[in-house]
C-alpha cells in the first residue's frame, strides 16, 4: 500500500480560528467553556459549551464573511461554513491548489459530522407546522445534509476527485482521516480534504444529550472547570463547536512538490462495541481491539507510543478507556503521556477526532503533550502520565488518538514522525 | 418606480446580494443578478410571503426578470 502523510491542516476550534492560534492557546492552559448565550436556555440543565471566538477575524477570532459570502451563509447550517474555512486553511498550508484536470481529478474530499444541520432542522419544521410546506425553502436540504460540507468543499476548490462523506457521531473526524487515507493508499486519489466539522450549540442539541445524561451539568456557574476528563469529579462532557481538516497525501506526491509534512498517517482501526446505544462496554473491549487493530496496520507495538490523544470526553467512560490503555501498553505505561485536550476545547461532537488527530501531528512536531485541564484528583491511580494542568515537553514520536461514539463505533489512528 | 417595484427590488437585493443598481426592471434572476434555478424558487417564495399573493408553480415558471415579478403582483393584487 502507498504511505500517506500530513501536509496541510486548517482548524476552526473553540481556542481560535487556525492551528496555531488554537495550538498554542491549548499549550498555554486556556479554556473554551463560557455560559450559552443567543437562545432560551434558563430552563436547560446543562447552560455551559465551547464556543468559536467571533469577531472580525483579528487576534485568532473566526470572522464567517471571510470564508463564505453572507448570501450564502443565509442557505447553509454553520458547519458547513466551519468546514469551508478550516478546508481553506488546511489547502493555503498545503499549499495544493490544483488546476489541471489531473490535479483536480486526483485530489477528493471526505469531511463528516455527527448531526449536521440540527438548528435548520428545527427551524424548517416550526416553519412547515405554522405556514405549511409552500414555504418550506429550497435550501433546505441542501443546507442540512451531512455530506454538503464536502460537497461545498469540493465546489469551492474544483476538487473532481472521490466525494464522500462520514456520520459515526463521535468518531466521525477520526474515521474521515482513516478511510481517506485508505483511498490514497490504495490508489484512488493522491491528495484527499478530510476531517470533521460540527455545529451542535443549540436549545435542541443540549436538551437532547442532556436527556442522554451525557452532559456535565454541576458547574453552570464555573464554565472552565466543567470539563475534567479523569478527575473524580466529573459529571458529563461540554459540547464544543468547530471544524478540524487535514489534506492527507501520498507520500511521493507530496515529496516530489517538496510538501512540509507534519506527520505520516500509519495505522488506522476499527470497531464495534455490540453493546449499548450510548454506553461503551465496561470491559473496554471495543476500545482495546480498536487500538489494537491501528497498531497492527502501523507494524507498531505498544512500547512504540509516546503520546495518546484520549477520547477523555469526561464522563463515566473516561475510566474504560483508561483501563482499555493500559491494557494495550502494558508494562510500558509508565513511558506513555496521555491527555485529553476535550478538557480545554470540549467535545466537538462528529469535529472532535480531527480536531484531536491534528494536536496528535503537533505534539510530534513540538516534542509536547497538551495538558488535560481541571485534573485536580484523579479517580484511579495510573502509571500513564495524565498530564495534569500543565503541557509536558518530552519527545513524541509516535502518537495515538482515539475517538469513540454512540452506537459503540469505535475509531483510532497512528501518527509517526516523518523522517 | 411603484411602492411595489421597490419592495420587489427590496427582496431581490437581500436574496441575491446583488447591488441595487444592477436591479433594473429588466434584469434577469439567473442572467444578470447571479441565480440559480433555487434561488428563483426562493425569491418567488418570499414574494408571495411579502405581499401575501400565491404565485402557482406555471406562472412562477415564467417570471424571469424583475419586472415580470412586478407585473404578476400587480395583477394579482388588482
Amino acid at each position: 500500500m502507498r504511505r500517506v502523510v500530513i501536509t496541510g491542516t486548517g482548524m476552526v476550534s473553540p481556542l481560535g480560528c487556525g492551528t496555531e492560534i488554537t495550538w498554542s492557546r491549548l499549550l498555554d492552559g486556556q479554556s473554551g467553556a463560557r455560559q450559552v448565550s443567543g437562545f432560551e436556555f434558563e430552563d436547560l440543565p446543562a447552560r455551559i459549551a465551547c464556543y468559536i471566538p467571533t469577531g472580525d477575524g483579528t487576534g485568532g477570532t473566526y470572522n464567517a464573511d471571510r470564508w463564505m459570502e453572507p448570501k450564502e451563509q443565509r442557505k447553509v447550517d454553520p458547519f458547513i461554513i466551519y468546514a469551508m474555512a478550516a478546508s481553506e486553511m488546511a489547502l493555503d498550508d498545503a499549499g495544493w491548489h490544483p488546476k489541471t484536470d489531473e490535479d483536480q481529478i486526483a485530489t477528493g474530499v471526505m469531511i463528516g459530522s455527527g448531526i449536521g444541520g440540527l438548528e435548520g432542522i428545527v427551524e424548517a419544521g416550526l416553519i412547515l407546522r405554522d405556514k405549511g410546506p409552500r414555504r418550506v425553502s429550497p435550501f433546505f436540504i441542501p443546507g442540512r445534509l451531512i455530506n454538503l460540507a464536502s460537497g461545498q468543499v469540493s465546489i469551492r476548490h474544483k476538487l473532481r476527485g472521490p466525494n464522500h462523506s462520514v456520520v459515526t457521531a463521535c468518531s466521525t473526524g477520526a474515521h474521515a482521516i482513516g478511510d481517506a487515507s485508505r483511498l490514497i493508499a490504495l490508489g484512488d486519489a493522491d491528495v484527499m480534504v478530510a476531517g470533521g466539522t460540527e455545529s451542535p450549540i443549540s436549545r435542541m442539541a443540549l436538551a437532547g444529550f442532556a436527556a442522554c445524561k451525557a452532559l456535565s451539568t454541576r458547574y453552570n456557574d464555573e464554565p472552565t472547570r466543567a470539563s475534567r476528563p479523569y478527575d473524580r469529579d466529573r459529571d458529563g462532557f461540554v459540547m464544543g463547536e468547530g471544524a478540524g481538516i487535514v489534506v492527507l497525501e501520498e507520500l511521493e506526491h507530496a515529496k516530489a512538490r517538496g510538501a512540509k509534512i507534519y506527520a505520516e498517517v500509519v495505522g488506522y482501526g476499527l470497531s464495534g462495541d455490540a453493546y449499548h446505544i450510548t454506553a461503551p462496554s465496561e470491559d473496554g473491549d471495543g476500545a482495546y481491539r480498536c487500538m489494537q487493530m491501528a497498531l497492527k496496520r502501523a507494524g507498531l507495538s505498544a512500547g512504540d507510543i509516546d503520546y495518546v490523544n484520549a477520547h477523555g470526553t469526561s464522563t463515566m467512560a473516561d475510566t474504560i478507556e483508561l483501563g482499555a490503555v493500559e491494557r494495550v501498553v502494558g508494562n510500558h505505561a509508565a513511558n506513555i503521556s496521555m491527555s485529553s485536550t476535550k478538557s480545554a476545547i470540549g467535545h466537538l461532537l462528529g469535529a472532535a477526532g480531527a480536531v484531536e488527530a491534528i494536536f496528535c501531528a503537533l505534539a510530534i512536531r513540538d516534542n509536547i503533550a497538551p495538558p488535560t485541564l481541571n485534573l485536580d484528583n484523579p479517580e484511579v491511580d495510573t502509571a500513564i502520565d495524565l498530564v495534569p494542568h500543565k503541557a509536558r515537553s518530552r519527545e513524541i514520536n509516535v502518537a495515538l488518538s482515539n475517538s469513540f461514539g454512540f452506537g459503540g463505533t469505535n475509531a483510532s489512528l497512528v501518527l509517526r514522525r516523518y523522517a | 418606480m411603484s411602492d411595489i417595484a421597490e419592495r420587489v427590488k427590496k427582496i431581490v437585493i437581500d436574496h441575491l446580494g446583488v447591488d441595487a443598481d444592477k436591479v433594473s426592471e429588466g434584469a434577469s434572476f439567473i442572467d444578470d443578478l447571479g441565480a440559480d434555478s433555487l434561488d428563483t424558487v426562493e425569491l418567488v417564495m418570499a414574494f408571495e410571503e411579502e405581499f401575501g399573493v400565491e404565485i402557482p408553480d406555471d406562472a412562477a415558471d415564467s417570471i424571469l426578470t424583475v419586472g415580470d415579478a412586478v407585473k404578476f403582483i400587480e395583477k394579482a393584487q388588482a
